[in-house]
């Protein structure tokens, strides 16, 4: 796969390279940057995982109006969440109401039709219901993901950076932290405050995750600032501020990136949960976990009520965890690929000594 | 004593894949070896050595492709089925590896590995199997021997892993024995005796060896025939005598060239003459350093009472053995590790309890070359950034003149100014440990600290760098502790010579009083440890050595 243009040294130069030629082959002429996004396109899983999940994005974030502040951009699609349009009775299966007029077979009425998700139970065109519940769960991911990965690096970093009783303090109030069970506070929390909106319920979620992270990046901290380069950064004079962040925090990025990833793909599955009980996202806003969780009832009857939100939920989730395994690949080192039959034999290409 | 070979080697090639191409790690080599003979593979690293040594027995990772022939006692091993195999390996076969606490488990004792291996080949009860391994214990000469069976790895020194290792790939009389770098994570003392130790255990069991190494005293001490190889390619293959005598390839003469030789340098002149000493650049006075303890390990005092002066523009050598102290001593030096009593002065400031903001200030002056040339540079900065970062921090130039200065070192260090965007995995070990060098001189120190900077280098790669420390030196005339293990290098550079042992200096003094004359029984043991690069001397050598022991 030639994706990127690479600097190509005549084999003769390659050999008479001495040490270890071999190995630096695979690196010559890029720098780290280049050669981690050059194994992440190798990932085949992680590419068709970002091509999707870009495109969902893409696709969630248009479809419906939005609103920031005064501005409006108008979506593409014909109906809103506020629409209440004429329920729909014919052809559809069993006697039921509202049901989906996608049609995949080319032979008869090929298309989107009017409503191409069904509808509800009172005639919301569904595929609006759906777009804004993933556009408020993909809001959600993130929101988490940033927060999450900043508190967790932050004292992740400190914690060991300087050690001792800093690191003990904190890694105690991370002890703390993971004993809480997310759901149960969640419910409490809900129960108090009334009402949560998306957003707070993202930031509570982004205040208890952060746990794991943190004692990753600590770990990484650990035995990054026993390497060599930082004490030479010391002797020439940096500051603790400037080791931490110039120094040891860049080569940790790996670590923080795939970190940060997974806790999305969990962040996700997390809201879902909690909207399906009751204690998160709730009505009349939407979210994916809201929409399963209230029409519950009728799945035996209109099953695609449940199809369309748990699609969205699998794909996201599924996405973001493909890319993050992509990325673990891709900044590890010691991955190597691994090489098929098929691969040796089309390495026809040798190198002969002296050539 | 048959003539028969335990191990013949034709036409063989090793080659690995590489993002859709084959490169050859080996070409076409060919190799008899008879019993109680040994073979010495030399050459620099990324020679192919040891990928030789895995290739024999189909020991390679999936990307590598082996074709020829390899046969050990006449079966051929090369795309042999994996039953052949696993009966030779171990039972024919056996290997030494470089890193004793690494090639055995950690979570086992030395006598269940060594008695797994037997049980593994033979026939054998465990009482049986047990007697054996004690047996095996003794032969290798590691104390206690009933204490030591039941002893884990961690809890044994590196020249008794070492030992077990030894102990573990002779238990079934391996008619092949394959030595990969055996002595080279051991101090010179150590691994005195662990060539000896091979040595021996070869005439009682007359195993042929074929020995792995860098090291040609090691070669010159041990091998019957020696093989240079260079990228691959066999560039020549004699006896030992033929080799060290009368090299013919110009790659073996110049690797031999390359090897630093005890006592064979010119005598260097000290920058100042005469009574007047000027004042000393360092100075370090009854320095006590410990490491404070931690949970249940006690503290750990690393330096005692250490006195040393360094003036102005001379180099002076620290040497000892691992474990010694050298570094602790190296890095309080400049601050890195607080001392517990005493006092060190650079150019008249103490640093010994000084605060942060003046110890920055006092490190302006001085610079400090590490030993891994991996871990020593930022692998996220570009080297520029890395050269110019004490320059930058210390304010006295940045932008286009900061980048002026930068371009200025590296020409110093004879590196082209266009490295300057490289990043350090872009660099072979050698460049890096010059920019190592460019970073410690940006601020033209009147003190540099090297600390162990070639143990890590080729010696080709090694002399060039000597060369140009030397010649850096004389030109701008600073200061130098020179920390190493290695007597030959120190032997090259140094003015002066201090000797440590378990955190004590044992003598100090100039150059050749240290080497010729050395008062202390540790500094003539520790100089006749070392293995010189001429078989016959090392003969004579090693007799002496052992007469001494006797």
């Amino acid at each position: 796969m030639k994706l990127f243009g690479r600097r190509e040294k005549p084999i003769g130069e390659i050999l008479s390279g001495g040490e270890s030629a071999i190995a630096n082959k695979e690196v010559e002429g890029l720098s780290l940057g280049q050669i981690v996004r050059r194994r992440f396109f190798r990932h085949r899983a992680a590419v068709m995982a970002l091509f999707l999940l870009s495109s969902v994005i893409v696709f969630v974030m248009t479809a419906l109006e939005t609103k920031i502040g005064p501005i409006r951009i108008p979506g593409w699609w014909k109906w809103t969440v506020e629409d209440i349009p004429e329920l729909r009775f014919e052809d559809c299966p069993g006697g039921t109401i509202g049901c989906p007029t996608l049609s995949v077979n080319p032979f008869s009425n090929f298309g989107l039709g009017t409503h191409p998700f069904g509808q509800d139970d009172i005639g919301r065109d569904y595929f609006a219901l759906v777009m804004n519940g993933a556009r408020r769960s993909l809001m959600i991911m993130f929101i988490i993901g940033f927060l999450a990965g900043f508190i967790g690096v932050v004292v992740g970093s400190i914690s060991g950076f300087y050690g001792g009783i800093v690191d003990a303090v904190l890694m105690r109030l991370v002890d703390f932290m993971q004993t809480v069970p997310i759901i149960i506070v969640a419910a409490v929390i809900g129960k108090t405050a009334g009402r949560v909106g998306p957003v707070f319920l993202a930031l509570f979620l982004g205040l208890l995750t952060w746990t794991g992270l943190a004692r990753l990046i600590r770990a990484q901290f650990l035995s990054l600032r026993e390497l060599e380069f930082v004490d030479a950064a010391r002797v020439a004079g940096a500051s603790n501020a400037r080791i931490a962040f110039k120094h040891i925090l860049p080569n940790a990025i790996g670590q923080i990136i795939v970190s940060v990833t997974l806790i999305m793909a969990g962040a996700i599955l997390t809201e879902t949960a909690l909207s399906y009980l009751g204690f998160g996202v709730v009505a009349p806003d939407v979210s994916l976990g809201l929409l399963i969780s209230e029409f519950q009832t009728s799945f035996t009857t209109r099953p695609w009520l449940f199809w369309w939100p748990g699609f969205f939920i699998i794909t996201i989730a599924l996405c973001v965890n493909f890319i993050g395994d992509g990325l673990r690949d891709a900044f590890d080192p010691r991955q190597r690929r691994r090489i098929s039959k098929k691969d040796r034999l089309k390495a026809k290409i040798e190198v002969k000594a002296g050539a | 004593m048959s003539t028969e070979k335990v191990l013949e080697i034709s036409d063989f090639n090793v080659d690995f894949w590489v993002d859709g191409v084959w490169y050859p790690a080996v070409i076409d080599m060919n190799l008899g070896l008879a019993a109680g003979k040994v073979t010495a593979i030399v050459g620099e690293s990324g020679s192919g050595k040891s990928t030789t040594a895995l290739g024999l027995m189909s020991l390679l990772a999936s990307n590598a492709r082996i074709n020829g022939s390899v046969r050990v006692k006449g079966e051929e091993m090369v795309n042999a089925k994996s039953a052949i195999l696993h009966k030779f390996r171990g039972r024919e076969v056996a290997y030494i590896f470089q890193e004793p606490m690494t090639a055995l488990n950690p979570l086992y004792t030395i006598g269940f590995q060594i008695i797994e291996t037997l049980r593994n080949h033979f026939d054998m009860g465990p009482k049986e199997a047990h007697k054996r391994a004690l047996e095996l214990i003794t032969m290798v000469d590691i104390p206690q021997p009933e204490k030591s069976i039941n002893k884990y790895p961690h809890q044994l020194s590196g020249g008794q892993r070492q030992r077990a290792m030894i102990a573990q790939a002779l238990a079934c009389d391996p008619a092949l024995l394959i030595a990969d770098e055996p002595t080279t994570a051991l101090d010179v003392t150590v691994q005195a005796e662990i060539l000896d130790l091979m040595r021996g255990l070869k005439d009682k069991l007359n195993s042929a060896i074929l020995l792995i190494t860098h090291d040609m005293g090691v070669v010159a001490d041990m091998a019957d025939e020696i093989l240079v190889m260079k990228d691959g390619i066999t560039v020549e293959h004699g006896t030992s005598d033929q080799i060290f005598n009368n090299p013919r390839h110009p790659y073996t003469q110049q690797l031999l060239g390359a090897v630093p030789k005890l006592g064979s340098s010119v005598k260097r002149v000290l920058a100042f003459q005469g009574s007047t000493k000027p004042a000393p650049v360092l100075k370090l006075t009854d320095v006590t350093i410990e490491y404070p303890k931690r949970g249940r390990v006690p503290a750990f005092t690393a330096v005692k009472n250490f006195n040393l002066e360094i003036y102005p523009g001379e180099i002076v050598g620290l040497v000892g053995e691992s474990g010694s102290g050298k570094t602790t001593v190296g890095r309080a030096s400049i601050g890195l590790i607080p001392v517990k009593t005493g006092s060190i002065e650079i150019v008249g400031k103490e640093i010994a309890g000084a605060k942060q903001a003046q110890l920055s200030a006092i490190r302006r002056h001085t610079g400090i070359v590490f030993q891994d040339p991996a871990s020593s540079l930022n692998p996220r900065l570009p080297i520029g950034e890395s050269i110019g970062e004490p320059i930058y921090l210390a304010k006295i130039a940045k932008g286009a003149d900061l980048a002026r200065m930068v371009e200025d070192l590296l020409d110093q260090v004879e590196l082209p100014r266009s490295y300057r965007n490289r990043y350090p995995h872009e660099l072979s070990g050698g460049q890096r440990q010059r920019v190592g060098i460019a970073r410690a001189l940006a601020l033209t120190p009147d003190l540099l600290i090297a600390d162990e900077p070639t143990s890590a280098l080729d010696v080709s790669v090694q002399s060039r760098f000597l060369d140009l420390l030397t010649e850096l030196q004389e030109k701008l005339k600073f200061a130098c502790l020179f920390i190493s293990h290695d007597l030959a290098v120190v032997d090259i550079l140094a003015h002066r010579i201090a000797v440590m042992q378990n955190g004590l200096l044992v003598e100090a003094g100039d150059r050749d009083d240290i080497l010729l004359r050395p008062q202390n029984d540790y500094t003539r043991r520790l100089i006749s440890a070392v293995p010189v690069p001429d078989p016959a001397e090392q003969r004579i050598r090693r007799e002496a050595r052992l007469a001494a022991k006797n």
